[in-house]
């Protein structure tokens, strides 16, 4: 989860399956294998970057590459997603598969978890059938070793034909020796492996079926795939993997006269046999899970059998009936309320580093003296604004990310979706929507972007939509001002975080209950149609690493913001102060826009500056409060900042109530999908229709539940 | 679903996997499910004279996790009825 330019999707979608060899001798290595075994974390520690890893299947769901070099080799490696299978059920899979079929790497090396071998070597067996240059990297050998589980190496190497290494990749064990391996590899002729790889012989019929086919496709392939592998999934009806032919080689297999002779003469063999599509793959699948079972019985030994006891005893508090979703609130609550307290000092502290640079600054441009609107621009209007946005924003954007991180590390989430599936079900849509939703806490980009996990397109959609219902890290902040200005502040003392804390997780349960609400709404109008199939793997819970999360992950939220305080907060300010000092008939032009955005502002209980921040913030949400700020004290009171009692005193005077700061609130939570976000629903959906109605679907719900909020104090006379 | 009706007639031993009580184990006799969502079953190992124990309800009883090959999968109770097993 993160906001990088790789998880907001940027990297993704200029993806060709052919990489570019950046050397001429430079090798490429795809890294293929189940979700949640480590891939990314092989990646990161053999290329030094830094690809987000979480412990839950589907964390990666595009291309990453990065290169290393070992032995006097470039290599370039490539993180793929985890896929189950090669017979591409899904978006993610179909990428995985494309890459290994038509990227052309030099080597694949497959990724396994070493504490659930068995299932990973189907993975392992299937790429062993489209290419022998395979590397089998068994990882998170620490975990099994602590699991007291065994893995007999060599035996599963002289098994399976091909090298196998030992990895634990967190901690960067053995990976020399894989590397070791890969470049072994890669030198051989291709052809002469030493041994050879495993193959796996099915039904009788089938193999006949195969050998006919195989002449004609190895003739029409041209080494480009390997024959058997093609012709196997040719008769399975794989239409998917013709139009990735058609894509990648540029010609319709199946057009090709031989091929298509060889095809019908083959179907006929299977047919003749009582073998339909449905059989012929159940047949294959069965060769492939009954070899796993065979080698995994010969090459693993579990000391004890109950190794997962510890791991069933937590999940039977974490999703009991009981106590399982109340555990889940309580924990949102915990980390929202050591957010907002641990956010204090350090905003205090900024903000009189901050200020008193801006006196120094103000102090340096009247000793040269620089003009007053040069003063203006630059300090009031540019520095102000980032100022603001690096004292009240930041802290809490810094402190909530890695706790987050953590519980993602700790394999959290997929219990999340777990415990909340029956509402996604009931509201028709897919389970791992709420995955989706989780990682929109951190960025709604990044969320849209993972909802590639769901491989239903309805349902797809459907998450999309609905992703910025939740708040995400940029408006967390907002959310905690206004809460502690106007709420919490009533009490004093170690209690008012507490208030604080419940009421933002009361915010973020509205923002779940009104994606439920809306998905339902969808799947009954413009996204018809029932929940498909749905499968969710609960890994292990697994000790994070916490030391090195959260000083990274703190790390990188902080140059994150503060790169984007400098590319989008900077300008916002010069724009606001401008606009409230170009004066048009007597009028500013802030006020000429407020007062033109301000009746309808009124109707949903706001006022027209806080419409202009919250639409001048469509760059980057951490900026609408600060720019509130800013147009307020452009129109009279200067003031310093001293504390958020101050700052409530500001607003006040500017007519905020209590019904004010709710709307806000509520507006916050329900508007628009951010600039970033929007870019990538167009990228992701490929369509400006839906990337309209994703726009529109939550500003809509905004101003009508700001509309009534408001319409309903009023009536009651509450404000 | 009349296959389903045929098959529990034969078999009266066999039970939708949805219907395993927690803490039994049992094993696969027949997958009903077609299409994609058998494939998504057989890419998790699971085919016949597999063995699977249910593991641990939601808290709102859909869906249920399974220990299927050494790995624990959550199903939704459509998934799970359409798999036969017999309890062991
Ligand atoms: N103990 C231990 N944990 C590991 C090891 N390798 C990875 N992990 C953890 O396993 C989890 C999954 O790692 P990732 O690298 O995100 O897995 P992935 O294969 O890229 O997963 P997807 O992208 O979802 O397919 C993370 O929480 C890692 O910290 C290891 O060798 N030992
Ligand atoms: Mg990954």
């Amino acid at each position: 989860m993160g906001l990088t330019k790789q998880s907001t999707g940027s990297s993704v979608l200029g993806f060709k399956p052919h990489i570019e060899r950046q050397h001429p001798g430079q090798k490429i290595i795809a890294l293929a294998g189940n979700p949640n075994v480590g891939k990314s974390t092989v990646f990161n520690s053999l290329t030094g970057m830094r690809q987000h890893t979480g412990n839950w299947p589907g964390k990666t769901v595009s291309i990453a590459q990065g290169s290393f070099f070992h032995k006097g080799v470039h290599f370039l490696l490539v993180d793929i997603p985890g896929t189950y299978s090669l017979m591409a059920n899904s978006v993610e899979e179909g990428v995985a598969r494309d890459f290994i079929c038509f990227g052309d790497p030099d080597a694949v090396i497959v990724v396994t978890d070493a504490t659930c071998l068995e299932r990973n070597l189907n993975l392992v067996l299937q790429v062993l059938e489209v290419t022998g240059n395979v590397v089998v990297c068994v990882n998170l050998i620490d975990d099994a070793r602590r699991r007291k589980i065994r893995i007999d190496l060599e035996e599963l190497s002289r098994l399976l034909g091909v090298t196998v290494a030992g990895t634990s990749a967190r901690s960067g064990k053995g990976l020399d020796r894989l590397m070791d391996e890969v470049w072994t590899v890669t030198h051989e002729k291709p052809g002469c492996c030493r041994g050879s790889p495993l193959k796996i012989r099915y039904h009788e019929a089938v193999e006949s079926a195969v050998g006919l086919m195989e002449p004609s496709l190895e003739a029409a392939l041209n080494k480009k795939l390997c024959a058997r592998w093609t012709a196997l999934r040719l008769l399975e009806g794989d239409e998917n993997l013709l139009e990735s032919i058609r894509n990648y080689l540029g010609y319709d297999l199946l057009a090709l006269e031989a091929v298509s002779n060889s095809f019908q003469k083959a179907r006929k063999i299977l047919i003749d046999a009582g073998i339909d599509q449905d059989l012929f793959r159940d047949i294959i699948v069965s060769g492939i899970v009954r070899k796993a079972e065979e080698i995994s019985r010969r090459v693993v030994a579990m000391e004890e059998p109950g190794h997962y006891t510890r791991d069933r005893k937590i999940d039977r508090v974490l999703t009991s009936r009981t106590w399982g979703i109340p555990i889940m609130i309580a924990m949102l609550g915990v980390i929202l309320w050591i957010t907002i307290t641990g956010a204090n000092y350090p905003s205090a502290l900024l903000a009189d580093a901050l200020f008193w640079v801006e006196d120094q600054m103000t102090a340096l441009f009247l000793s040269i003296g620089a003009p007053a609107w040069l003063h203006g621009l630059l300090v009031t209007g540019m520095y102000r604004t980032l100022a603001w946005v690096v004292s009240v924003m930041l802290p809490p954007m810094a402190i909530f990310f890695p706790l987050f991180t953590l519980l993602e590390d700790l394999g959290y989430l997929p219990r999340v979706a777990f415990n909340l599936d029956s509402f996604f079900k009931k509201a028709c849509a897919h389970g791992k929507q709420a995955l989706t939703m989780c990682m929109g806490f951190g960025c709604n980009a990044a969320g849209v972007v993972g909802c590639r996990i769901i491989d239903s397109p309805r349902e797809r959609l459907i998450a999309t939509i609905t992703n910025s219902f939740v708040p995400c890290n940029g408006r967390f902040p907002t959310l905690i001002a206004i809460i502690t200005m106007f709420f919490a502040g009533i009490i004093e003392g170690p209690f008012r975080s507490v208030i604080s804390a419940l009421m933002l997780t009361g915010v973020i349960l509205l923002g779940v209950m009104m994606t439920l609400l809306v998905s339902r709404i969808l799947s009954r109008t413009i996204l018809k149609g029932l929940p498909s199939s749905f499968t969710l793997e609960l890994p292990p819970y697994r000790k994070p690493q916490v030391g090195r999360i959260l000083v990274r992950s703190l790390l990188d939220r902080t140059l994150f913001v503060l790169g984007r305080a400098v590319a989008v907060a900077a300008p916002a300010g010069m724009v606001i102060w401008a606009m409230s000092n170009i004066h048009i008939g007597g009028l500013s032009l802030l006020s000429h826009c407020a007062g033109f955005l301000d009746p309808f502002a009124r109707l949903i209980g706001m006022d027209g500056c806080i419409i202009m921040a919250f639409i001048l913030g469509f760059p980057a949400n951490e900026i609408v409060i600060p720019l509130v700020i800013m147009s307020y004290m452009s129109t009279g009171s200067m003031m310093e900042f001293e504390s958020l009692v101050r700052l409530r005193e500001l607003l006040a005077a500017n007519g905020w109530t209590w019904l004010t700061a709710v709307c806000v609130m509520l507006f916050s939570l329900m508007h628009w999908p951010c600039s970033t976000t929007c870019l990538t629903i167009r990228k992701e959906t490929q369509s400006w229709k839906w990337t309209l109605i994703s726009f529109l679907v939550p500003t809509a719900a905004g101003i009508l539940i700001c509309f009534i909020t408001a319409s309903v104090a009023r009536l009651l006379g509450l404000s | 679903m009349k296959q389903n009706a045929d098959l529990y007639m034969k078999h009266d031993q066999f039970i939708p996997l949805s219907f395993l009580p927690t803490g039994k184990k049992a094993r696969v006799r027949a997958l009903m499910s077609k299409g994609i969502s058998r494939r998504r079953m057989l890419d998790l190992g699971l085919i016949l004279d597999t063995e699977v124990e249910a593991l641990q309800k939601s808290p709102f009883g859909d869906p249920v996790a399974y220990l299927v090959r050494g790995a624990v999968i959550a199903l939704r109770s459509e998934e799970a009825s359409d798999i036969l097993v017999e309890a062991m």
